[in-house]
């Protein structure tokens, strides 16, 4: 029997997607061992919150109302004091920006091996956790040997829980130490929009590190207007300068949905495919065949972008 | 002040390559620094430049010898010295897991008694992404993670940081020192080393630690988790590829487009 301790996420009144991808991978873990799915809410709207995630497979909902908006100091000592109480065998947190920015401190404090980024997950006497190196070229998977452990899983890799259900709703309090609140949310700012909104164009023409030299861009942004399509790009070409930050797709920058997206250079590293999966037709342009971004192109050129891009150019101009 | 900025050689794999064990097969790797922590050491190095008190900058590596190469940038790039841990305890372990790496850099800082610690956000070998906050929890720092913007105010003891969520949104958030701060990528533009400092370089200290200099023993690298199969992904491609010469290919793909009402003026 294996109880989980799952922890949902919420940011500004709103639970976060994969709060409900965590209910679908803390029922498959627990799956027919008998054990239950503990959910932990903390801070926001709980009771509402505790409301939407009244969903099939879960048992228990433990509400912690301490604060508005995720305080890792407060998240670490919540989740730290639900472990003392529920003994859970698995404690599952989402592998999100504040999942890394509380986590590894869970673990750490209650001394649980953790295994970060998992995309599969199999209790099979032991728990058996798949995740990838190597920027997606190898796939691993690793045994905790361990009876216990903590997790973050991969946002969108499980199906979110949809049918509802009615599991127990309690209040749960403990004892904050102030003293270890150390940090402090003062705000939010959105990352400002220039002239140009990627998020609004029928056909990005994007690109990424595969163009090497800033003096390159000039080449895909010639494809760009040839096809009367915008540019748009991935992470390093934004935090080298080369393109403001209002061009960058994925996780961290805009999420688009394009008609067309022509990925040029890029290799589809999953903060970035988070931004462009939902593009209606996807173009990968790129040398390596086994890059991740095939695995979502609906077309694909094997190939040297400084060969294909200026016979694209041509076959347009 | 005392900066520790934690640094990692990743390797990085080669287009094509073969697996040996759970391993990618040696000459299939290119090593190099890596990635977040090239800004998180322009950040250390900055603060230093910046600052009218004195500001050392040391760099805390768990690498073998070869790393020294890749660490030795760093010291290019105006780090004042390094420290590498290593032990013939770690030679062979396939995965040091975040708990063997937490005990490990606690030791350090229990060394170097540091005033901020800087880390990447992750590495771009194992992405575990969770060394620094484990640590933080561990030396009983405050800490930050994902901070794309860094404003230290050192004598009010704390540090004002942005934190990069997801979709365009930035947490404004006020860190209490000493902390760790993880550092994501973009938050700076790293220098090239210079020819002087490559020079300098030769001549700064990398100290290498073992288990037993950090009142360890092999117990603290004694990993919970076992890497039990490394193997390379079966595409899930459905892709159409248009196969030829590049232009060929790029005539198959104007087609498609102009199917689909793309270019077509
Ligand atoms: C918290 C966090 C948030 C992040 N947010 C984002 C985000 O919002 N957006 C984002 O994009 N990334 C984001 N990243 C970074 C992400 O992990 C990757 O590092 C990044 O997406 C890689 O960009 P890339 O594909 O351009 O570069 P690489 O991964 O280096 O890929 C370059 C590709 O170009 C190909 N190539 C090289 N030369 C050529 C050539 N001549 N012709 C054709 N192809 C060539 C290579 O085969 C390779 O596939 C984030 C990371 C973290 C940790």
């Amino acid at each position: 029997m294996s109880d989980v301790l799952a922890v949902v996420e919420h940011r500004r009144g709103s639970l976060r997607d994969v709060s409900f991808e965590l209910v679908t991978a803390g029922a498959d873990l627990v799956g027919d061992t008998g054990g239950d799915l503990h959910l932990a809410v903390v801070g926001g709207d709980v009771d509402a919150f505790a409301e939407e995630l009244s969903l099939a497979g879960v048992d228990a909902i433990h509400t912690v109302a301490e604060g508005d908006e995720f305080n890792h100091d407060v998240s670490v000592q919540a989740v730290a004091a639900l472990y003392e109480a529920l003994d859970p065998t698995y404690v599952l947190m989402g592998n999100t920006v504040n999942g890394l920015d509380y986590a590894p401190a869970v673990a750490e404090r209650l001394d649980l091996p953790l295994v970060t980024d998992a995309i599969g997950l199999e209790n099979d006497g032991g728990l058996v956790v798949t995740r990838e190196m190597y920027a997606s070229k190898v796939e691993s998977t690793v045994e905790v040997d361990a009876d216990r452990a903590a997790v973050t899983v991969r946002p969108g890799e499980w199906d979110a829980a949809e049918e509802p259900g009615e599991p127990a709703v309690e209040a749960f309090s403990f004892d904050l130490d102030e003293s270890q609140v150390r940090s402090r949310v003062t705000g939010f700012e959105e990352v400002g929009s220039g002239d140009v909104d990627i998020t609004d164009a029928d056909v990005l023409v994007s690109v990424g590190r595969g163009i090497e030299e800033e003096e390159n861009i000039e080449l895909v942004e010639r494809l760009a207007d040839a096809l009367g399509a915008t540019l748009s790009s991935s992470r390093p070409i934004v935090d080298n300068g080369w393109l403001p930050k209002d061009r960058q797709v994925g996780q961290s920058g805009k999420v688009v949905t394009p008609k067309f997206y022509i990925a040029i250079g890029i290799s589809g590293a999953v903060q970035h495919v988070a931004g462009m999966k939902g593009a209606e037709n996807i173009v990968a342009i790129n040398t390596d065949p086994d890059a991740p971004i095939f695995d979502i192109a609906d077309y694909g050129i094997v190939g040297d972008l400084f060969d294909v891009v200026p016979e694209l150019i041509e076959q347009f101009e | 002040m005392k900066i520790l900025v934690t640094v990692k050689e990743v390797a990085e794999v080669e287009e094509d390559f073969e697996l040996d064990g759970l391993r990618v097969a040696e000459r299939y790797l290119d090593y190099d620094l890596n990635e977040w922590d090239e800004y998180a050491v322009e950040e250390a190095v900055q603060i230093a430049e910046e600052s009218d008190d004195d500001v050392e900058v040391v760099a805390v590596t768990i690498g073998p010898e070869r790393s020294e190469e890749t660490i030795r940038m760093a010291l290019a790039k105006g780090v004042d010295r390094a420290v590498r841990v290593w032990d013939d305890a770690l030679d062979g372990v396939d995965l040091l897991d975040v708990g063997a790496k937490t005990r490990l850099l606690s030791a350090v800082v229990e060394d170097e008694d540091p005033d901020l610690v800087l880390t990447g956000v992750q590495a771009n070998d194992d992405s575990f992404g969770a060394t620094g906050v484990s640590l933080a929890s561990a030396i009983g720092f405050e800490w930050a993670a994902v901070v794309n913007a860094l404003d230290l105010d050192a004598e009010g003891g704390v540090a004002n940081v942005r934190r990069e969520l997801e979709g365009g949104v930035e947490e404004l958030t006020e860190v209490d020192l000493p902390a760790v701060l993880t550092i994501q990528t973009g938050i700076n533009e790293p220098r090239y080393a210079s020819l002087r400092g490559i020079r300098q370089a030769q001549s700064k200290e990398i100290k290498p630690l073992a288990l037993s200099d950090l009142g360890l023993d092999a117990a603290a690298v004694e990993s919970d988790l076992v890497l039990t199969d490394v193997y390379e992904p079966e595409t899930e491609s459905d892709a159409t590829y248009f196969e030829g010469d590049a232009g060929e290919q790029a005539a198959e793909l104007a087609t498609v487009l102009r199917e689909k009402g793309v270019g077509a003026q």
